[in-house]
Order: C-alpha cells, then sequence, then structure tokens
C-alpha cells in the first residue's frame, strides 16, 4: 500500500468490485482510511491521517465541524453556560495553540471556533462528507472495511464504500443514560436530561431537583442557585468539589506541576485535602456527605461555585432519590421533597450502533476490550479515539491516538514485523486500565490519569518506531 | 532512532507553566487576489523586528501573490517589552502567531530568528521553512562573532545585549547612510536567550517532517559557511548561496535574488491548486 495521494471526494463506483452478499455494489477507495465523525478527535483525525500521507473520507452526521461542542447539533450535550473544565494549556491540540489572549478556561463558543479554525487552517472540509450518517461498518478480507452510509435521516439510498481502516470518532456524550426510578411514570412535574438543558431560563422561578454530581450537574445545580426558586442538588455519595483556582493559578497546572516532578499519588493527595481544608474546609458542615474515597480516585469535579452556593444556602444538598410519588420526590433518608423539575445530569454512554459489538470484543455489559482505550485485538485497521474521559482535557489525547494510529499504519507497509509486534501488544495489553483506583460507575471503565495514560501512548510510540 | 528523534508526548513543564502571553507586532501585506498560496510567516533574528522584512521582503512576496505576514519576537520592534524573555517565550510566539494565521504557514526564520523556527517546527506543522543566515547556536558562531566583532560580543558575557556591526550586517554595496539607519533601529534579545543559544538542548522532530530549505552567504560576517553546509545537511540538502552579500539578506542592496529564490523553491514544492 502506498499512502494514497488523492486528496478528492470518492469517485462513485471508481471500481466496482465483486458484490457482496447482499449484491449491492462497492465501491473501492484503495488505501483511504475512513473517519467517522468531524468533532475534535474525528478532526485531528483527519489531520494527523493527511499529515501522514494517507487520504481520507471523513462522515459527519452534522453539516457543520466541533461535534459536541457544535451548540447546533442535535447532539451537543453543551449548555449556553459551559466552560471548560481543565485549563487552556491541557485542552488545546499539542501543534495548534489556542490564542494566548483567550482566557484560562474558554466557553464552549470558544472551543467551536476553535474547530473551525483548525478545520480551516489545515484545510480538512475537503475531505468531510457532511450531512453523512455511517450506517454500517462491516470487516472484510484482507483487514479491509466496508462503510455503508447514508443522509443523515435516512434520506437517499445507501452506500457501500471499502476502506483500508476506518477510525471512529464518533464521541461517547450524545446517548444519555437515564436511571430507572421506581415510580417515575406516576411522577407529575417536569423531567429533563441535562442533554436538553441549555439555557438558565428553563430554570427561572420553578423548585428544582438536580440528580448527579458530573460536572454537568454541577453546572446546572449553580444555575439553579442563582434562578430557580429552590434548589436541591441530589448526590449518590460525597465527591471533592475542586476549585478552578489554587495557589493563584488554575488548579490543573498546579496539579501536573506535582506530576511533572512524579510526587507519589499519596503526598499528592494529602497536599490536596490539606490545600481544601485551607480554604473551603469540611463541607458536612453544610450537609454535604463526606467522601468516601481519597482524592483523584473520582472523575475530578472542577466547579468553585458550587460549595459557594452551598454555603450561602442556595443549594441544598440532599441523598440520593429512593422513589418517585404524583407530587413529591422520596429520599433515601426518608425526606420528601416537591420539586416541579427534575434535571437528570446523570451522564452519557458510549454507543457504537454502526458496529457489531463483537468486534470491539464488547462485554455482557457493552463495554468494548481496547488496548489504549483506542487499538482493537485482531482488527489492526481499526481504532477508536476520544474513547477515554481523562482527568484533563481530551482533545490532547485524542491527537496523540491518531498520531500513534497514523503511524501504525504507515509502518503497516513500510516494517510489517513492526507492525505485527504491535498487534500482538494489542492482545496482550486489552483492557488495560490508566488511572489509579476509580469508583465503578458504568461508565468509569474509560476514565484516565492524563499522565499515565500519554506516557502509555509515549511507550508505545517508541516501541513501534525503535529501530 | 536517537533519543533526540523521538517525540515526547509529556510535556509537563509546557502544561504546568505555560508562557506569558506578550503583545504582538505582526506586520504583513497581502496579495491583491487571492491565489490559494500558503502564507509566509517571517520571524526576525535577535536585535532585529517585523520592521527588517517590512522594507522589501514582504511586498514583494505579496506581489508574487503569497500572503506575508512578519513577527516581532517579544522585547523587539513593536512587540511588548520583555528582558527576561527565554528561547521558549520566543518560540511561543511564533507558533502563537503561526497558529493565528488563516491557513497552514511556511516559517522563514532569519539569524537566530531560524533557531527559534526549528523549536516552533516542534510545536506547530508547518507547511516548510526556510532558514536564513541561520544561527543555530553552535560555539563556531560565538567563535565567529568574537573574532570579527569582539566589542559587541565579549560584553554580552556580562550580562549585556549583543551588538552587531553595520559592517557584520551589509555587504560594502549598501549606502553607508542606510546601513547606520537600520543599525540604529537594532535592539537586543533577552539576556536568557542569548545564553540558551550557547545552552539550548536540541530542538525536538519537527511536526509532519516539513521540507526545509537554508540560504545564506558565503560572505555573511555573522555565520560561517561551514555552518551553513551543516544546517543545510541536517535536513538533507545544500544551502542556496548568495555570494557578496552580507548577514541582513533581506536588507542589503541585492534583497531580491534570495526571496526570489525561497519563493521560487515554494512555488516547486507546493504548485498553486
Amino acid at each position: 500500500m502506498s499512502p494514497s495521494t488523492d486528496p478528492g471526494r470518492p469517485e462513485p463506483d471508481a471500481t466496482t468490485l465483486a458484490p457482496p452478499r447482499d449484491a449491492r455494489p462497492v465501491s473501492d477507495r484503495g488505501d483511504t482510511v475512513c473517519v467517522i465523525g468531524a468533532g475534535a478527535s474525528g478532526l485531528t483525525a483527519v489531520k494527523n491521517l493527511r499529515e501522514h500521507g494517507f487520504g481520507v473520507d471523513c462522515y459527519e452526521r452534522e453539516t457543520g465541524v466541533g461535534g459536541a461542542w457544535n451548540w447546533r447539533h442535535d447532539r451537543s450535550p453543551v449548555y449556553a453556560s459551559t466552560h471548560l473544565i481543565s485549563s487552556r494549556p491541557f485542552t488545546q491540540f499539542p501543534d495548534f495553540p489556542m490564542p494566548d489572549d483567550w482566557p484560562d478556561y474558554p466557553h464552549h463558543s470558544q472551543v467551536l471556533t476553535y474547530f473551525e479554525r483548525y478545520a480551516d487552517h489545515f484545510d480538512l472540509r475537503q475531505h468531510i462528507w457532511f450531512g453523512t450518517e455511517v450506517i454500517r461498518v462491516e470487516p472484510v478480507d484482507g483487514d479491509r472495511w466496508d462503510v455503508t452510509t447514508r443522509s443523515t435521516g435516512g434520506y437517499g439510498p445507501e452506500r457501500t464504500s471499502r476502506y483500508a481502516a476506518v477510525l471512529v470518532a464518533n464521541g461517547h456524550n450524545w446517548s444519555p443514560k437515564l436511571p430507572r426510578y421506581e415510580g417515575l411514570e406516576e411522577f407529575r412535574g417536569e423531567i429533563m436530561h441535562a442533554s436538553s438543558y441549555k439555557d438558565p431560563a428553563q430554570l427561572r422561578g420553578k423548585r428544582v431537583l438536580v440528580v448527579g454530581a458530573g460536572n454537568t450537574g454541577c453546572d446546572i445545580a449553580v444555575e439553579a442557585a442563582q434562578q430557580a426558586s429552590h434548589c436541591w442538588h441530589s448526590t449518590r455519595r460525597g465527591y471533592w468539589y475542586a476549585p478552578k483556582y489554587v495557589l493563584g493559578r488554575p488548579a490543573d497546572q498546579v496539579n501536573d506541576s506535582l506530576l511533572a516532578l512524579r510526587v507519589p499519588l499519596r503526598v499528592r493527595q494529602w497536599l490536596y485535602h490539606w490545600t481544601l481544608r485551607l480554604t473551603v474546609g469540611d463541607l458536612t458542615r453544610f450537609g454535604l456527605p463526606k467522601p468516601d474515597h481519597r482524592v483523584y480516585e473520582t472523575h475530578p469535579i472542577a466547579n468553585s461555585q458550587l460549595v459557594y452556593h452551598v454555603g450561602h444556602g442556595q443549594i441544598t444538598p440532599v441523598p440520593d432519590v429512593a422513589r418517585f410519588h404524583a407530587k413529591a420526590v422520596e429520599l433515601t433518608d426518608g425526606r420528601e421533597i416537591d420539586p416541579e423539575l427534575v434535571v437528570f445530569a446523570t451522564g452519557y454512554l458510549p454507543r457504537f450502533e454502526f458496529l457489531d459489538p463483537r468486534v470491539l470484543g464488547a462485554d455482557e455489559a457493552g463495554r468494548p476490550r481496547l488496548w489504549l482505550n483506542a487499538f482493537v485485538p485482531g482488527h489492526p485497521t481499526l481504532a477508536v479515539a476520544g474513547l477515554v474521559q481523562p482527568d484533563s482535557g481530551i482533545f490532547t489525547l485524542s491527537h496523540w491516538q491518531t498520531v500513534l494510529f497514523a503511524r501504525l499504519l504507515a509502518l503497516r507497509v513500510r516494517r510489517p514485523e513492526r507492525a505485527a509486534a504491535f498487534a500482538q501488544r494489542v492482545t496482550a495489553g486489552a483492557g488495560e486500565r490508566y488511572s489509579g483506583k476509580v469508583k465503578d460507575s458504568s461508565r468509569h471503565w474509560f476514565e484516565v490519569g492524563h499522565a499515565d495514560y500519554l506516557r502509555a501512548v509515549q511507550r508505545a510510540m517508541h516501541e513501534l518506531e525503535e529501530k | 532512532m536517537s533519543r533526540q528523534q523521538r517525540v515526547r508526548i509529556m510535556r509537563g513543564r509546557e502544561w504546568a507553566r505555560p508562557v506569558r502571553p506578550a503583545r504582538r507586532e505582526v506586520l504583513s501585506a497581502l496579495p491583491e487576489v487571492e491565489q490559494g498560496r500558503p502564507p509566509l510567516l517571517f520571524v526576525p533574528g535577535f536585535g532585529h523586528g517585523a520592521w527588517a522584512f517590512a522594507e522589501h521582503w514582504l511586498g514583494h512576496a505579496a506581489g508574487r501573490g503569497f500572503p506575508a505576514y512578519a513577527l516581532s519576537l517579544r522585547g523587539h520592534g513593536g512587540s511588548e517589552p520583555a528582558p527576561e524573555a527565554t528561547l521558549r517565550a520566543y518560540t511561543h510566539d511564533v507558533t502563537q502567531a503561526a497558529a493565528g494565521l488563516p491557513r497552514q504557514a511556511v516559517l522563514v526564520g532569519h539569524g537566530a530568528g531560524a533557531l527559534v523556527v526549528r523549536h516552533a517546527l516542534a510545536r506547530y506543522p508547518a507547511r516548510a521553512a526556510v532558514l536564513a543566515a541561520p544561527v543555530l547556536g553552535d560555539w563556531s558562531t560565538l567563535g565567529t562573532a568574537l573574532r570579527r566583532n569582539p566589542g559587541g560580543t565579549l560584553p554580552a558575557f556580562v550580562g549585556a545585549g549583543l551588538r552587531l556591526s553595520r559592517r557584520q550586517l551589509f555587504s560594502r554595496e549598501l549606502p553607508d547612510a542606510e546601513a547606520r539607519r537600520y543599525a540604529a533601529r537594532l535592539g537586543h534579545a533577552g539576556r536568557r536567550a542569548q545564553w540558551q543559544l550557547l545552552t539550548h538542548r536540541d530542538p525536538e522532530p519537527a511536526v509532519g517532517d516539513p521540507p526545509v530549505l537554508v540560504v545564506g552567504s558565503p560572505d555573511d560576517r555573522v555565520v560561517p559557511p561551514a555552518a551553513l553546509t551543516r544546517a543545510a545537511r541536517r535536513h538533507g540538502g545544500a544551502p542556496l548561496l548568495f555570494p557578496g552579500m552580507g548577514h541582513d539578506l533581506m536588507l542589503d542592496v541585492r534583497w531580491r535574488e534570495p526571496i526570489d529564490a525561497i519563493l521560487d523553491w515554494l512555488e516547486k514544492e507546493h504548485p498553486p491548486a
């Protein structure tokens, strides 16, 4: 395989192969690589694959780039006030810095501008098929892939193209995870998932219960504190609420100063607890439950304002919901509250509806078994980008995942024995985790510590290219 | 693969201690009609500002259809004063300016600006790079500087600014009045950055492996011809030489020859779409 130099769009039926099983014509795209999704991970995949000499067809179901960060998209989870959780140096792509006159924690509209500029700067749009969704991805002989697409919404005919490799970057923050509660059907108030929360006006003057203490849940609780007539915030357990600034600098930068010095986890935890004691102190006096874990053991919540509003009595912390009644919500401590609106900020689950779960080696719960959360045992030309939940920005991680994939594909031609050794490594290492102990939940399996994870990617890249 | 050629993914210091932003001066000359050519970002060397390129090269490049921009590193020209600037801060200025351009840019570094460009190539996937009379900071450059200009070089050891004489920078063809006028505009780089010319680490591998062209003059009294050959060989080529010119290729009388050669090379590397 020589990397394709054709940057153009697929010629319809360039070469029509022998009809497959269901006798649909397949257009052979040669050495071109297929990228699914033009969000953060998809864009960096297109850019890095192009940079390594590959032709790329990228399919995007929406009509713009930016994926989850494009508020115009149906599946975008952003709400009016969404800001970054990690500061700029951790969030930008490593080879395309965000403007240095932007704030430490940019707003989601700036993040979208950043992606649009990235796409224009590297001239990526010419490789993207907008308004096209992928409905099937099937392996065929020779480690190649048949990708079937059609216009978003199911209009028009299906088309199947054959690719040398596929990179899946369909995101994991669009399929809402809704917990089951007894009596939820008979509840007469309003119910919404955080994915349909867009604007604080939706909360104004109402009695609001926010369920979930992820970053979204905390943001919504803070907005409810300012807009709603009353706000309850229900959490399953106690959490550590990290301020966005400590010691005069963005908190993640302070943390990484320690990581760079390889300060052990225990010491960092101790330092962290000590810093929190100096600022907000013991949270249980506000009625917040005591955390049942040490800091860094769940996905970090960076929110300076939640504790502030709890301290001002504008948020009432409550335990988990036990069940719903027609006009009330019963909590696990037996209390009953009467919200008019319940917002479930209970997160999202990754979904790969176009792929046979067996291809990704999924277990009964549907969790894929991958190495580096990206590489698939037995399928050397398939990778997933962005399936990580880091304690930091995700775009840097996606960038390096796709660089590694591009280099792997290039080596399959130049030095097949290296690529074969890599494939063995993928099989041996599938399911590896890259974080300390993490409290289990249905999505925390792809939680990673950014330093542990990037060190692993760096090792993999060096092993791959060692002479 | 040697250690220097390895990609470094862990950048703890850059994450934890980002460079403080400083106001940047960027001058530009744009072609009247967009012709699909890549933008050029000129990076002047120590002591020079964007003005050095604004004299001739920017307009000429724009005349040939290339959107042309020139940056003043912090502490130079119209950019914010920065006496404590480091090589890393200069590199930051270049990657910021490059990423701020509408399209993927070609980086053109002159003098010590070429060293800054080499560092910036590891943090920004340039379409191509040109190192003009590059001062890449090895000991032979220091030797030449001490021999040719002891009065301007020695004080730098005790923290003063490097001073370049106009006889080093320009050929004898340049009228004296003009040479004096240019020399009067020279400033100097940060003290720490000057030391880093000697103490800096080798740049990390360039992102995307862009083509690199080295141009210079065998009669340059700052960069010895051997250093030009060495710099070009590192990027797998030979230097393009313009005999009879001084170090400041963009200000000397025959400024047109090197810039035309650079643009010809770019047209060959990246034929217009």
